[in-house]
């Protein structure tokens, strides 16, 4: 059976389980499940992914609904959180909330499970207002994990709160089943002038083939600053289709940083919406892959009121026979006057069997606006990889050198400097190097 | 389509000819309109074409008309009725009883501001000319000083009977019949073109068709280019000019081949200015252009481009860098006011060792128009050390215009280096008060702000087009200041 038609089939069985549910989600996941029916799995036909192709992926017979829970023991995977600072920890074992590995809080701000927002009337007036208001609702993958969204992280930091800890969610696959899909779904409310910290990761435990389509729903109210952080270093068999979109109000400030290093096949959308006068966007990734690896971004940034800005900053570097894509798109609306935005894809290839194919597309309808896109393939400069030589580096050190210095700029920007130890070692851990000290 | 038999065709065409009687004059007479094999055939026999030339013209329009038009470009049109346009027409005789006085006054102010001479405007709009005009003369000497170096350059429809070989050879090389919807159409149904050979060595002593711009005015909608620089040679080629001019043809489907084999050397600049329809956005011309050019070992295309004219303009000068160490070069301006919209850009495909290719883009979009600049660079996976720099700038004037850029950009080989940069602004206020204060009034202040502007890509085009591109660039903005 076609992976389509299983889905289409298992949403009957899975609408009959969730009998309790409010009529108003119901008729959102209803609608969600006939969009997907129409418009299927996107195509090397559709434009935004002439790049990208499902098709490996679809062929395999996933589970959906895993039952059976998993108890995994804490030293086993310690090492996949960020653990020398204090953070709230939302796990998820197989899509099921693991409580035993989990931090989540009540204590003045909302730190915990989808799936009893949900269902819990106290959460209802939030729900309403907020959940699925922001994803994109003709979007056939977006609509799929609507369709059977049932848990996930729900955090909600109401007016004028900074919340002191990092908020790490973390996804984990046990392989208890040979092939399995998850769609973890999360909503973030940041209210008026908070301030919020969030590590989100997706990690399989064995290699057994596992397909996340993830949906994340980020709303900055006023003054609101959001800082999110996504680190994908997943192993060969596991694919990620991450949706994220991102609603801001005025004056707000949200940033997301993508760490991309592992995954056979990783596909990020990611999309912000300025709803208001001086809004801040920031996107900023980091790609260095391998292997037959595809890390595919896709961005949008649609200006619509005046006076914002935003900042795209994607570096990539390819090696054996990995594949890049870059897709970069700017709006700007003809009320979206004194825009400024900007946009940056820096990529080196460093195999003849890598490929990048990269779009920054810029669609602008106001004057009095400054955009500006720039975009380079290159190498690692001889003269410098010389330089470093001669003053006694071997070749390969020298080399990642010069590649830690082309990312840096990204990781700059970074607030939490666990994170970017954290990253450090990725990266030389990817480059297969040890420099001996971090940068 | 049903299947005829050859006698059942004949049979048919000959009916046919009786019926309309289009054989009767061949001055005046044009052919019903509507599209099928019988018009294509009508078309290759009205020629006088050989079997081989007919046979491909029916296999195009077999491949058209399984084909679907595309819809991917950024631009909002009427799809034209391909069965309501007549796919034949003679060229017209000036009218003896036409004079400059019945010639829209705006269109003579135009030509009067472009520093066109009397007898070319009315040779442009038809009236009959009673002083012989020096262009002929110059023409003819002309013509004798190609032939003394051995190059061609004549009508496509002249080539097809005298130079059959190379046409085979060449025709539909790089523009395939398959290869897009209206390249197809054009396969089937172009009537007329230049050709252009240039033998091994040979450096063309002048700017090809600049003195034959008039003369060459009328080829038709569906006009087809080809040009063959042999080894070592040496070619500057224009189309079009600047002179506006109010052609009733809705649709212009026209396909540019470009051969340079090695060391060889093109350089084809195009201006056009064809109607943009009226302020209102009522009519005006649909430019649907396939430009492709063939770069062997060595060589180098340079394609220059000023667009300001028609209502819609779909068109994509390329370059396939073949052979090693080849360059593709590619300078744009494309203006649009009022209700214009323009998609253009360029393909650059790097398929040998050591390609070069520059790109460089300037979009000025005014009033309600849309401006998009959409291009490829692509890097082949054999293709070492290939290196490719994009500019796209674009200029926007008040905020109901839109300005779009769609660089796709595939590269396969680690050695290659790619640039690509864009930017989007609009005239500064403090550059129009610095020339506000030395007495330049706003409308000059933005014309000469708009040269500078485009400066890089004037400066390509050959002189005297020059002179005249950078007085048109000031027409189209005319009235767009505020």
């Amino acid at each position: 059976m076609e992976l389509k038609d299983k889905l289409l089939s298992s949403f009957m069985v899975f609408e009959d389980r969730l009998n309790d549910e409010s009529k108003h989600l119901n008729e959102i996941r209803n609608e969600a499940i006939n969009t997907f029916q129409q418009k299927g799995f996107p195509s090397k036909k559709d434009e935004d992914w002439k790049y990208t192709s499902l098709n490996a992926l679809l062929k395999h017979d996933y589970c959906i609904s895993p039952q059976q829970e998993t108890a995994v023991e804490f030293k086993e995977i310690k090492k996949y959180f960020i653990h020398d600072i204090d953070t709230y920890k939302i796990v998820f074992i197989d899509g099921k909330y693991s409580s035993f590995l989990s931090e989540t809080t009540h204590d003045g701000i909302d730190v915990c499970l989808m799936s009893s927002a949900l269902n819990k009337p106290k959460y209802k007036i939030i729900i309403d207002s907020y959940y699925n208001k922001a994803a994109k609702s003709d979007h056939s993958l977006t609509s799929l994990n609507t369709a059977f969204a049932s848990e996930g992280a729900y955090i909600h930091i109401p007016k004028n709160k900074v919340v002191e800890k990092p908020i790490q969610i973390i996804h984990f696959s046990t392989g208890n089943e040979a092939t399995l899909m998850l769609q973890p779904r999360n909503l973030i409310v940041v209210g008026e002038n908070s301030h919020v910290q969030i590590i989100e990761r997706h990690q399989s435990l064995t290699s057994n083939v596992v397909l996340t389509n993830s949906v994340t729903e980020v709303f900055a109210n006023k003054r609101a600053i959001v800082d999110y952080y996504k680190i994908q270093n997943d192993n060969q068999q596991a694919s990620l289709i991450d949706n994220t979109y991102i609603s801001q109000k005025q004056s707000s400030h949200a940033s997301v940083h993508t760490f991309s290093f592992g995954g056979k096949l990783v596909r990020n959308n990611l999309q912000f919406f300025q709803k208001g006068e001086h809004i801040d966007s920031t996107m900023k990734g980091i790609t260095i892959i391998g292997d037959k690896q595809h890390v595919d971004h896709n961005t949008l940034v649609h200006h619509i009121e005046p006076n914002c800005e935003s900042h795209q900053d994607y570096k990539g570097i390819f090696g054996d026979r990995s594949t890049g894509v870059f897709n970069g798109k700017v709006v700007v609306e003809k009320e979206a006057q004194k825009t400024n935005a900007f946009q940056a894809n820096n990529n080196i290839l460093v195999d003849d069997k890598a490929t990048i194919n990269t779009k920054p597309q810029l669609e602008i309808f106001a004057d009095d606006v400054k955009c500006s896109h720039g975009c380079t393939i290159g190498q690692l400069d001889k003269d410098a990889l010389f330089y470093l030589r001669s003053r006694g580096i071997p070749k390969k050190e020298a080399k990642a050198l010069l590649m830690y210095a082309f990312a840096n700029n990204v990781l700059e920007s970074v607030k939490i400097n666990a994170i970017k130890t954290r990253i450090n070692k990725l990266i030389a851990q990817k480059l297969g190097v040890n420099l001996g000290f971090d940068l | 389509m049903s299947k005829y038999t050859e006698e059942e065709l004949q049979k048919e065409l000959e009916t046919k000819e009786y019926e309309y009687g289009f054989y009767t004059d061949i001055e005046s007479d044009t052919f019903p309109s509507g599209l099928n094999e019988d018009i294509v055939r009508a078309i290759s026999k009205k020629k006088n074409e050989p079997e081989w030339m007919t046979e491909w013209r029916i296999d195009a329009f077999r491949i058209w008309s399984e084909m679907e038009e595309p819809e991917w470009a950024n631009v909002r049109y009427d799809k034209p009725d391909f069965q309501a346009i007549s796919y034949y027409s003679a060229p017209k005789k000036a009218d003896p009883n036409k004079t400059l006085d019945d010639v829209d006054p705006e269109l003579l102010e135009m030509y009067k501001k472009l520093g066109i001479s009397i007898d070319e405007q009315k040779k442009l709009q038809g009236v009959a000319i009673d002083i012989v005009v020096d262009s002929v003369s110059v023409a003819t000497t002309f013509k004798k000083t190609l032939a003394e170096k051995g190059i061609i350059f004549c009508p496509i429809s002249e080539a097809i009977q005298d130079y059959p070989e190379l046409v085979q050879k060449y025709l539909g090389t790089i523009v395939p019949k398959k290869d897009n919807f209206y390249a197809a159409l054009n396969s089937a149904v172009f009537t007329d073109g230049s050709f252009c050979y240039i033998p091994k060595g040979v450096r063309c002593p002048m700017e090809l068709s600049t003195y034959f711009r008039i003369n060459q005015a009328g080829t038709g909608q569906f006009e087809r280019t080809l040009v063959i620089a042999d080894e070592g040679s040496y070619v500057s080629y224009l189309e079009g000019c600047t002179a506006p001019s109010r052609d009733e043809n809705q649709l212009h489907a026209a396909v540019v081949e470009l051969i340079a084999l090695d060391d060889a050397e093109i350089k084809y600049s195009t201006v056009q200015n064809w109607f943009p329809g009226t302020a209102e956005g009522k009519g005006g011309v649909y430019n649907f252009v396939t430009k492709r050019g063939l770069c062997e070992t060595n060589s180098k295309i340079s394609w220059t481009q000023v667009e300001t004219g028609s209502a819609v303009t779909w068109k994509y000068p390329s370059c396939v860098l073949k052979g090693n160490n080849s360059v593709g070069e590619f300078y744009s301006i494309a203006v649009t006011n009022n209700y214009q919209q323009a998609d253009t850009g360029t393909k650059m495909i790097h398929l040998g060792k050591n390609t070069k290719s520059t790109i460089i883009s300037k979009g000025i979009s005014a009033g309600k128009s849309q401006n998009s600049y959409r291009g490829l660079v692509q890097i082949a996976a054999k293709a070492e050390n290939a290196r490719n720099f994009s500019q796209c700038d674009s200029l926007l004037m008040g905020n109901k215009c839109g300005a779009h850029t769609f660089p796709y950009i595939e590269a396969k080989n680690k050695t290659a280096q790619i640039e690509h940069e864009a930017t989007t602004s609009k005239i500064g206020e403090d550059q129009i008060f610095y020339c506000n204060q030395r007495g330049i009034d706003t409308e000059k202040a933005i014309a000469l702000i708009v040269n500078g502007f485009s400066k890089d890509v004037l400066n390509k085009l050959p002189m005297e087009f020059a002179v005249e591109a950078q007085k048109l660039l000031e027409i189209s903005l005319e009235g767009s200041v505020g």
